[in-house]
């Protein structure tokens, strides 16, 4: 365990590292990383904390960014009202994904979870207001509580940065609380679980929620950021990637979600002129992982110093 | 010409016989899901890719060897079957005893690799691959039109099936492998060589996907993706059938494509999402599945 001096310390530098670095990099990259970090923080949540392999989650994420930039860009709302739209749509979706995948488990949980989400997918097609493969263009960020004009680049920043900031809070205190402990020891041993009398159904289904409903903010605010929704965002690739993410990092690690967004960002990033290649390359990092470092780059820092001392 | 419900005959019975082709496709490529998940405890989610690959194999054998249909719809499996020991020889081999979901992530990578590199070399235009001479044209059944072809491909499917489903329930070799789904440490400790058995098991069910992926070649234009959706609704099938029995399976998986035919006559829109809403319903009443054991 780190001395807490020392924890203060680190935090306060991740801090100020993240307020600074719109001047050092290009912020949309930031920006991205952030939103893509959110999102493998919450799915995080359900296959590092509860051992519930999600491969639907872009349904949320994808889905979300539709109704926020519906809701931003028809509708006009301001940018507050169009996340908390796209926020509350997810967690009624994590409700009815929840209810029906939890009576499954493991590997017919994430079977059922990739139906449902193509299931989203092929709606999100067909319905008018998605507007098909076109998607939702040119959604304006607005103002923000009419106050902060979020279409200059370095608020827009600071704004996805506080609800990252916000998202990555809310997982920090639930793993940490009673409730995140009793999902580890589901997690761990499930027919335990039921057997010391916890509810275990009803534990997994408003950690599905709640995972649900962080992903929609996350994929909300990157309609924002991008002023796009499209389907991109609706299709199991994007489920895919969120689950290789968390992998890379480090499934149930606090902050290996975030660390392998960032990666995953970037290779996505420097290959983009490249084609299949980032497909290719992608597959290439899931079978690496899996095969030769299963608790991922956080998740092995940790083990390496858990043995050093 | 009488009309049912509105809608012509010729229509309706064409729309069901694709249903019933899709049904085939569904039913061989759940089989081969459920074989490697009976003996190997994962979900190959590589299954889309191998379908892909076998219907590439058809075409590179017809351009680069010349080696029409017949040849092909042997060969194909064999050589994408092939793959799949190598495959289970080297990268699944060494995820035993681990938690199954490993499985399933290493082969949804593999799937990824397999169809991004096919993506990269013959891009995503998709080609064409002609029906062989001898299932060429059709006959006239009175009701309607029945192209030769689509009529060998539910014949061909059903064959697979059943003889599967016989060499498991009804020989030596089929009981060794249901003891072995049953308790592999046992069957070890009797002389079979499980390890071998789990490998050989991996590469028939991959050579089963090939297989359905030739057929499939002269209907759909062989494409780098085609398996890429398909596998995800082959899940779905899987999640209503249940993975207990080779039967329940194969007729799930043909319902299942009668239903999206028939859903395409009656409400097109809802013909991508049909088997999905059923998923849902079956979750909901019989959440093991129609002929699933609980699990």
């Amino acid at each position: 365990m780190m001395a807490a001096g020392v924890r203060i310390a680190a935090v306060a530098g991740v801090l100020a590292a993240l307020l600074l670095a719109p001047f050092a990099i290009y912020p949309v990259f930031l920006m991205k990383a952030l939103c893509f970090a959110l999102f493998a923080s919450a799915f995080n949540l359900l296959i590092g904390y509860v051992g519930l392999l999600s491969f639907g989650h872009a349904a949320f994420f994808g889905f979300s960014a539709y109704v926020a930039g519906h809701a931003a860009k028809v509708w006009g709302w301001p940018p507050e009202a169009a996340l908390l739209a796209a926020t509350l749509v997810a967690a009624v979706m994590g409700v009815v994904f929840g209810a029906l995948a939890i009576r499954r488990q493991g590997i017919y949980f994430a079977m059922v979870t990739l139906a449902l989400a193509q299931m989203i997918f092929f709606l999100s097609l067909q319905a008018e207001f998605t507007g098909g493969e076109d998607g939702i263009q040119a959604i304006p960020r607005g103002v923000l509580l009419g106050v902060f004009d979020l279409g200059k680049p370095l608020v827009m920043y600071y704004f996805v940065l506080a609800v990252f900031l916000l998202g990555f809070l809310i997982i920090w205190r639930t793993i940490n609380s009673p409730f995140g402990w009793v999902l580890k020891a589901i997690r761990e041993n499930e027919p335990r679980a039921v057997s010391l009398g916890y509810r275990v159904d009803r534990y997994k289904l408003l950690a599905f929620v709640l995972s649900a409903t962080l992903s929609g903010l996350a994929g909300g605010i990157k309609a924002l950021v991008f002023q796009l929704a499209s389907l991109t965002d609706v299709h199991w690739h994007a489920s895919g990637e969120v689950v290789l993410m968390t992998l890379l990092g480090g499934l149930g690690t606090v902050l290996g979600p975030a660390v392998g967004a960032v990666l995953i960002v970037g290779i996505q990033n420097y290959l983009a002129a490249l084609g299949a290649w980032v497909t290719i390359v992608q597959g290439v990092v899931f079978v690496v992982v899996v095969l030769l470092f299963r608790r991922g780059i956080v998740g092995e820092l940790l083990a390496r110093r858990r043995k050093g001392v | 010409m009488f009309e049912l419900i509105g809608i012509p005959p010729q229509a309706l019975f064409g729309q069901l016989l694709l249903g019933l082709i899709n049904g085939a496709f569904y039913a061989v490529l759940s089989l081969g899901l459920a074989l490697i998940f009976g003996l190997l405890n994962i979900i190959n989610f590589t299954h889309g890719a191998q379908y892909m690959m076998g219907a590439f194999a058809a075409w590179l054998l017809l351009n680069l060897a010349g080696l029409g249909y017949w040849p092909a719809l042997l060969l194909a499996p064999v050589i994408v079957g092939v793959t799949g020991v190598l495959i289970e020889r080297f990268l699944l081999k060494r995820l035993r005893g681990l938690d199954p979901l490993y499985g399933l992530l290493l082969t949804f990578g593999l799937a990824l690799i397999v169809e991004g590199a096919f993506r990269q070399v013959y891009g995503v235009s998709g080609l064409a691959y002609p029906v062989p001479p001898s299932l060429a044209g059709g006959v006239n059944l009175g009701f309607m039109f029945l192209p030769l072809y689509r009529g060998w491909v539910v014949l061909a499917s059903i064959v697979a099936c059943l003889v599967t489903w016989a060499v498991i329930e009804r020989t030596r070799l089929g009981a060794t492998l249901r003891a072995a789904t049953e308790n592999p440490a046992l069957v070890q400790a009797f002389g079979v060589n499980v390890p071998r058995l789990v490998t050989l098991t991996y590469g028939f069910g991959v050579a089963l996907a090939a297989f359905a992926g030739v057929l499939a070649a002269p209907i759909y234009s062989v494409h780098p993706l085609m398996g890429a959706n398909l596998i995800i609704v082959v899940f779905a099938v899987v999640v209503i059938g249940g993975m207990g029995s080779i039967l329940g399976s194969v007729l799930t998986g043909f319902g299942l494509g009668v239903v999206e035919g028939l859903t395409k006559v009656f409400w097109p829109e809802a013909s991508n999402t049909v088997i999905f809403v059923i998923m849902a319903i079956v979750l909901l009443i019989k959440p093991a599945g129609l002929f699933g054991r609980a699990t």
